[in-house]
């Protein structure tokens, strides 16, 4: 009883003591600190700060999501090295793991913003977890840019919420009117996974466009996002002989779905969400992966200096060829770039306001705007695959 | 028809998979939860062997049994054998074979990186047969024949051979086998070998099956092995074969007549009617001691 009566009373002071810590912290955040080292002088191209300016990024490194992480962390690292090479300000990007784990997610948010007290925060990978770590941001006053997320319900968390990832909602419209004039659809069957917010709200958009559009949809059918064998599912498609196969989901399964669906028979042009805009879909599905139709954001093959140069950039550092999900991340440090410039300040309420006033921006995404709900105005391009490679469907 | 086959197929992968999940499980009493691990690593080790050594798939098959026996020896060695002597040694092995999965699973994405790897398309003979209006392909066949193979073949060498004795007897009393002169190290270590042999080859053939192997494809498997284990009834070989089947089946039909969304709850709902109306499971006999 004694002993038990003892680690009570630890427990208590323990929790005062932490008590103590933390409106330690926020106090500090709330007089800014030495924060105004963050304003600098001079505007745009001749703005110049002498502190770098503090970026917290959290991909998704590990875990379910981890082959997109990997690339936003090589765009946003070129990005970085490129801004670094440019000079008058200077970024501190520090990039941490959310291990596709919305709880780790939510930790290094609350550390960025307490503790660490960066200016703004890029990511998380996931919209899954971009719902649930977010909050603690706009909480916080500390701005957030999305560079992945499409789901619909993410910018509407607050007014410190960005997002330079065109939506779903934005590019799978075009997808589907492009789709339809192209083969005519009258017919199709939907697949989804129904576990996962991203592909959720993919399935969403893309039944709203259908039904819009007048395309019927003769069956909805959904699977796990960690599934692999889709036999079972793909054989209750193929039965309703639809003239094209609508799929929402990530790349993980996108990949045995389309080869699996070439095997049973299915030879109709699958339509995919974002999910299905990735090179990988061509390395891992190979023939079977002729006949995709996916809307993107990006395309490597859209004009544009910005994009050219980017493109260049990445290909001479990596050896490899980007994604829609490094071009994204690449173009959100060059767009706080332009934020930071503009006011010619590395402080949480600045960028705020100046990334909210971003206006053609010229990017390797098209020409960027920011609409008066945070989202990112771009153009979308419908690209279908042949012979192993992205082509724009005309 | 087709949703039949598809049925069939998927069986017996959860088959393949349980079969070595439950020679230890079944045989030893040793939940071996570094199972799933060994699934992935040696599906991973396998595409390397093909694409970057060029290996045949037939030649890449028994490397990988060895590779995955070499791994149930380690396993043994460091998650369970260390343990033996403690009280909770089937817990503490339980808890231990976690850790030691979780660990083979970090090396594997140190190594390999987190994409999704997959073996290349010619790597197994893409035939096709077409049956009734029904697409099957060679690969499909090979994998329910090798797992009626090892089903009959493991059952028999547990039944008849001097190992599968030694097998049974280290289940039944270890310390009575020790005195009857039987090496119970050695059995118990062999026995985690061929285990984990079975769980690699099941492995490749599950990544070619399925055009794709991340490293959390041992993980999804790993709880429907274990509702085939208790399906089937604990540690009877038969019995995973034919809990396979009808975990594949429930989930097929279940997205065929009742709705894809209810699939896991078709699946795992199976699972406890059979737990509530056999409680040993269909082939599983009730223990019963005699002094």
């Amino acid at each position: 009883m004694r002993r038990l009566t003892g680690s009570i009373a630890g427990a208590a002071v323990l929790a005062l003591a932490l008590s103590a810590c933390g409106s330690g912290d926020s106090a500090t955040t709330g007089g800014g600190g030495g924060a105004s080292a963050l304003k600098g002088t001079g505007t745009g191209d001749t703005c110049k700060i002498t502190t770098p300016v503090p970026i917290g990024a959290v991909f998704s490194l590990t875990g379910a999501a981890a082959s997109y992480g990997e690339s936003q962390k090589k765009g946003l690292e070129l990005a970085a090295e490129e801004l670094k090479a440019k000079g008058g300000v200077t970024y501190d990007v520090k990039i941490e793991d959310d291990a596709t784990d919305p709880q780790q997610g939510i930790a290094v948010f609350e550390r960025f913003v307490t503790k660490d007290k960066k200016s703004l925060i890029i990511g998380p990978t996931l919209s899954n977890t971009a719902k649930q770590t977010d909050p603690v941001a706009q909480e916080g006053k500390t701005p957030v840019l999305a560079v992945s997320n499409t789901a619909a319900g993410i910018t509407e968390i607050g007014d410190y919420i960005f997002r330079d990832s065109l939506t779903e909602g934005a590019v799978i419209p075009q997808t589907v009117a492009a789709a339809k004039t192209k083969f005519g659809l009258s017919k199709v069957v939907v697949m989804y996974s129904n576990d996962d917010a991203f592909t959720e709200s993919g399935y969403q958009a893309f039944k709203a466009a259908l039904d819009k559009s007048g395309v019927t949809i003769t069956k909805t059918i959904t699977f796990a996002k960690s599934d692999t064998d889709f036999r079972a599912q793909l054989t209750e498609a193929k039965g309703a002989a639809p003239e094209a196969l609508v799929v929402s989901a990530l790349i993980e399964a996108a990949v045995p779905l389309v080869t699996q669906a070439r095997e049973l028979g299915i030879t109709v042009p699958i339509i995919g969400g974002n999910g299905f805009n990735s090179p990988k879909l061509m390395t891992g599905a190979g023939k079977s992966a002729d006949g995709v139709v996916v809307g993107a954001a990006w395309n490597s093959a859209s004009s544009g200096p910005e994009n050219e140069a980017f493109l260049t950039a990445y290909r001479a550092k990596y050896s490899a060829d980007p994604d829609q999900f490094a071009a994204q991340a690449y173009t959100g440090l060059k767009l706080v770039d332009a934020a930071v410039r503009a006011g010619c300040s590395g402080e949480r309420e600045d960028i705020k306001k100046n990334l909210a006033g971003l206006k053609d921006v010229p990017t390797a995404l098209g020409k960027f705007t920011m609409t008066a709900t945070r989202d990112a105005d771009t153009p979308a391009v419908v690209q279908v695959v042949e012979g192993g490679k992205f082509a724009v469907l005309k | 028809m087709q949703q039949l086959l598809n049925g069939i197929f998927l069986g017996s992968i959860y088959a393949l998979f349980a079969i070595g999940f439950t020679l230890v499980f079944g045989v030893l009493d040793r939940l071996n939860l570094a199972h799933s691990a060994v699934f992935s690593t040696s599906a991973f080790v396998g595409i390397e062997l093909v694409t970057r050594a060029g290996l045949s798939i037939w030649v890449t098959l028994p490397i990988i049994f060895v590779f995955g026996g070499v791994l149930g020896l380690v396993i043994e060695r460091v998650a369970f054998r260390p343990l033996k002597g403690r009280h909770d040694a089937h817990f503490a092995g339980l808890i231990s074979s976690i850790a030691l999965g979780a660990m083979f699973l970090a090396l594997l994405q140190a190594g390999f990186g987190p994409d999704t790897r997959r073996f290349p398309p010619d790597a197994f003979p893409q035939q096709r047969i077409e049956f009734a209006g029904s697409t099957v392909s060679l690969l499909q066949l090979v994998i329910v024949a090798v797992a009626f193979a090892l089903m009959v073949g493991l059952t028999l060498m547990v039944s008849r051979s001097r190992l599968g004795r030694g097998m049974r007897a280290v289940a039944e009393n270890p310390h009575a086998a020790r005195v009857l002169g039987i090496d119970v190290d050695r059995i118990t270590a062999l026995t985690f070998a061929l285990s984990s042999a079975l769980g690699g080859v099941a492995g490749v053939l599950f990544a070619l099956n399925v055009n794709s192997a991340q490293i959390s494809m041992g993980t999804s498997i790993e709880l429907k092995g274990l509702a085939v284990i208790i399906v089937g009834g604990l540690g009877s070989l038969p019995g995973a074969m034919l809990g396979g089947l009808i975990v594949g089946l429930a989930e097929v039909f279940a997205v065929t007549y009742v709705g894809s969304s209810w699939r896991d709850v078709i699946a795992f709902g199976l699972l406890f009617s059979i737990l509530l109306l056999r409680p040993q499971g269909i082939f599983g006999a009730r223990k019963v001691r005699e002094i």
